[in-house]
């Protein structure tokens, strides 16, 4: 700090003056309220005072009243959750709902009570993106960022919501009224544009009208339930039913006929019916089941597999998929049956749901169901009167970390730890959550599970293809005529699937999300199931009207977005991936790009490939690949040189000096290319 | 009668030509570059200095190997950065401010035109008819400092702050040698 400096002279004084503005501009109101407050920074010139930043945080007035207020508030949640350290991000979760942020002293006083470090609360509350540690607009509105969202405009609609509620993207509002922002998918891209109100709500197909009414309404501060309700509808948009979205199973048939099998005869079932895990790597269910179920654990300190664990894994976080949130909503019963049996299958008495946060609207309706299941002594204690068979399942809310889709992040982030991914093995089958065999299936796994203890496996393995067995659900958005929900066997040909969801004049379909395979005209005759084109259910189309560079973009600035942060490949891989695009686009470098360019993403490609520290660094990679080599045109027509060309304009980083110097001359100038 | 004297052989190994420049750097990476000490007689043995502070030549000729310590600061060396890439088949960002720009990006958290004023306008002590400098002959400082990559292409980094004598050794023998440069674990460290 310059008061350390006793000569400080009149530069660094002017520097700071100067400081005072920029960081007006950057941080806006809550600058002005910091710097209001400055007057509690004992000993400070009031120009040094500091928007509310960790390194220097002092508890303001309108802090500690709030403290006071909440502090009953606050205890309830504490107990709620036995103080449990492991509770700590659904702890967060709560506590953030009081107050809209998470003042630091807040934060000092989870940590005293949790009996963690205050860097541990402050890095877990510094990792999701809907924990904040700084003020909030009392209203959060997240504009949903998927390439899917912005082919049906919400770009234009985030501006002009903020055009009329003067600020800007990233800013709260002088008043503290609201702030704008956007964030990954929110999963509704059958339906978007759409966006999030205090990481609660959902408002779905966004038009310009609807945002007038809506920048009224945020203008009035009317809240947010009294808002008209047509704009929270969710369509299920259900297109195909197969199976999984055709045939509900009565509650506890599954269960009954688990039960009636016994565990080691259900388990062989599972691997008879080849069920492969839905979420994506496509691992046998079956052996999954089986290996955790003979796993022991090998944790210091606690008894050797006491106990084990059944996670689902609801983070549906890969942009272009929302099948699981059509399950969730529509079939909780075979989800949460299918996790029955599993703990039936490994002995396990926990489940854990791992709901993601976008999905918070989801909650109540899947806390009902869970209490009409234990009612109904489908949970709970002796499950259909079977002595000793005790099962219960509890749901933990994440708070935007698409990185927690991965298993082991996901574990971390249960524990109540930032969801940085483990290095395997151990695999979680031995060591999983609480260092505890566990298993973690995809919310479609587990459904299929259900209808796999209720029909038998052999009957599963029936329907689709020898290595893809049973039915799997896409998740169809963008260009067609009918997005929504299509269930088809394993094996069904792209262009089938395009062909029913009236999709006209295709160029590519993106299969499996952004980490997942981007595939052109000439591949539409291949086949959906992990002998050919595998899928985590996202079936994104796009017409001959769309630049699949700008896909590409959106799809690494998602990655570079959600990187966890923990390896420096992947941290800085896939920031260098987004940089290069962005000199190649129009829109913010100018166009600026040269046939060099394209090595050096190749070399990025191959680099995060190999080295990063997860998939999400490996894969971050693949959408921006597949363009290149198949839609390489889109890419070439933005060069501007074959040799070297700068990512910003030469002759203009000159401008100030020309303007204070008032030079003109030849040597004032450096020309564009030499 | 005399004896004619002996031909030269007729694929005589050519020396490399190798060229060195600190643009807005300390030259702290040519000092470092010097440490190699009496491996310089061998290094001599292939390779010919063409212009670098070592030899005093001002322009740059056809070069193998071009090194550049420091980053862009000015218009001036936005141009000898631009001749180097044009005369060197082989292009080094050599030490930590050709690569990120180092301690002379430092700057780049200010206006540059608000720190010109502060030191030849509104700073104590200074006559009153002291003004920002014009003359053509000096370059101007560019808005914001940039790493060389920025502006060429460029084939080769070699980091630290500054690169250890051993490294420039390592370095410019795999260059000699035709191997593609490696640094590896040692001579490649952050402290």
């Amino acid at each position: 700090m310059l008061d350390h400096f006793p000569a400080a002279d009149l530069i660094q004084v002017n520097l700071c003056a100067d400081l005072n503005v920029k960081l007006e501009t950057a941080y806006g109101s809550s600058f002005r309220f910091w710097r209001s407050r400055a007057r509690l920074f004992e000993g400070y010139p009031t120009n040094l005072s500091e928007p509310p930043h960790r390194d220097c945080h002092v508890k303001s007035e309108s802090e500690v009243v709030a403290m006071s207020i909440e502090s009953a508030a606050f205890e309830r949640v504490l107990s709620r959750h036995g103080r449990d350290p492991h509770a700590l991000v659904q702890i967060l979760r709560e506590t953030q709902a009081l107050m809209g942020w998470l003042p630091r002293s807040l934060l000092s006083a989870m940590a005293r009570e949790l009996k963690l470090t205050l860097a541990h609360v402050e890095g877990v509350a510094g990792f999701y993106r809907f924990f904040h540690t700084r003020p909030m607009g009392r209203l959060r509105v997240l504009f949903s960022d998927n390439i899917t969202d912005r082919m049906l405009g919400s770009e234009a609609l985030m501006a002009d919501l903020c055009a009329r509620l003067g600020i800007k993207p990233g800013q709260v509002s002088a008043d503290g009224r609201v702030s704008v922002d956007q964030t990954s998918c929110t999963g509704l891209c059958d339906q978007g544009p759409a966006l999030l109100v205090n990481h609660h709500h959902v408002i779905t197909r966004l038009d310009a009208p609807r945002v007038a009414q809506l920048a009224e309404l945020i203008r009035a501060e009317v809240p947010v339930p009294q808002w008209p309700a047509d704009w929270f509808a969710i369509d299920h948009n259900i297109r195909r039913a197969d199976v999984l979205l055709g045939m509900p199973l009565a509650p506890g048939a599954a269960i009954a006929a688990a039960l009636a099998r016994g565990a080691q005869a259900m388990l062989d079932d599972m691997k008879r019916s080849n069920l492969r895990g839905r979420g994506g790597a496509g691992f046998a269910a079956g052996l999954k089941w089986e290996l955790c179920r003979n796993a022991t654990g090998s944790i210091p300190g606690t008894a050797p597999g006491s106990t084990h664990y059944v996670v689902c894994n609801a983070d549906e976080g890969e942009p272009g998929t929302f099948k699981d949130r059509v399950l969730l909503a529509r079939h909780a019963d075979e989800v949460f049956e299918g996790m029955t049996v599993a703990a039936l299958v490994i002995g396990a008495r926990q489940g854990l749901l791992y709901l993601r946060g976008e999905y918070r609207y989801l909650l109540e309706h899947l806390q009902a169901v869970l209490q009409r299941r234990r009612d109904q002594n489908l949970l709970g204690s002796a499950i259909l009167g079977r002595a000793g068979f005790d099962f219960d399942i509890a749901i933990h809310v994440g708070a935007g970390a698409y990185v927690c889709g991965e298993e082991s992040a996901l574990i971390e982030s249960l524990e109540g730890k930032r969801g940085t991914p483990r290095i395997r093995p151990p695999f979680p089958v031995e060591q999983g959550y609480l260092g505890q065999p566990t298993i973690v299936n995809n919310v479609e796994t587990f459904c299929a599970a259900s209808h796999i203890a209720a029909q038998g496996g052999a009957w599963w393995a029936g329907i689709g293809t020898h290595q893809s067995t049973g039915t799997k659900i896409h998740s169809v958005s963008g260009d067609c005529e009918r997005p929504g929900l299509y269930e088809y066997p394993f094996g069904t040909r792209i262009d089938q699937i395009l062909e029913d969801c009236g999709a006209r004049d295709t160029q590519a379909v993106q299969v499996g999300g952004p980490s997942g395979v981007c595939l052109s005209a000439f591949e539409f005759d291949r086949r959906i199931a992990f002998e050919d084109v595998p899928s985590a259910g996202a079936f994104m189309v796009f017409d001959c009207t769309r630049d699949m560079f700008e896909v590409a973009r959106n799809f690494a600035h998602f990655f570079a977005h959600e990187s966890c942060g923990f390896c420096t490949p992947c941290r800085v891989g896939t920031a260098l991936v987004v940089k290069r695009l962005d000199k190649l686009a129009n829109a913010t470098g100018g166009g600026r790009g040269s046939r060099h360019d394209l090595d050096v993403l190749f070399e990025l490609d191959l680099l995060l490939h190999g080295t990063t520290h997860c998939g999400l660094g490996a894969s971050a990679c693949n959408p921006l690949r597949d363009t290149i080599i198949k839609f390489r045109p889109a890419y070439e027509r933005r060069l501007e040189s074959l040799h070297f060309e700068p990512g910003f304009d030469l002759d203009a980083e000159l401008s100030i000096a020309r303007r204070m110097t008032g030079r003109d001359d030849p040597a004032a100038h450096l020309e564009i290319s030499p | 009668m005399t004896t004619p004297a002996p031909l030269p052989p007729l694929q005589a190994p050519r020396k490399l030509k190798l060229a060195t420049v600190s643009l807005a750097g300390c030259f702290g990476c040519h000092m470092s570059f010097l440490d190699i000490d009496e491996r310089l007689f061998e290094l001599i043995e292939h390779i010919e200095f063409d212009r670098s502070p070592l030899t005093d030549i001002k322009q740059v000729g056809v070069c193998d190997i071009g090194l550049i310590e420091g980053g862009l600061c000015n218009a001036e060396n936005v141009l000898v950065l631009r001749e180097f890439r044009a005369h060197c088949k082989t292009l080094v960002a050599v030490g930590a401010c050709a690569i990120t720009g180092g301690l002379p990006a430092q700057r780049n958290h200010m206006d540059i035109g608000a720190i010109l004023t502060d030191v030849y306008c509104t700073r104590q002590g200074l006559s009153a008819s002291c003004r920002i400098p014009d003359d053509p002959e000096l370059p101007l400082p560019l808005n914001q400092v940039h790493p060389i990559h920025e502006v060429v292409h460029v084939d080769y980094f070699l980091p630290g702050c500054p690169p250890s004598a051993n490294a420039f050794w390592t370095f410019l023998n795999d260059l000699m040698a035709g191997r593609t440069p490696h640094l590896g674990h040692g001579l490649m460290h952050y402290d």
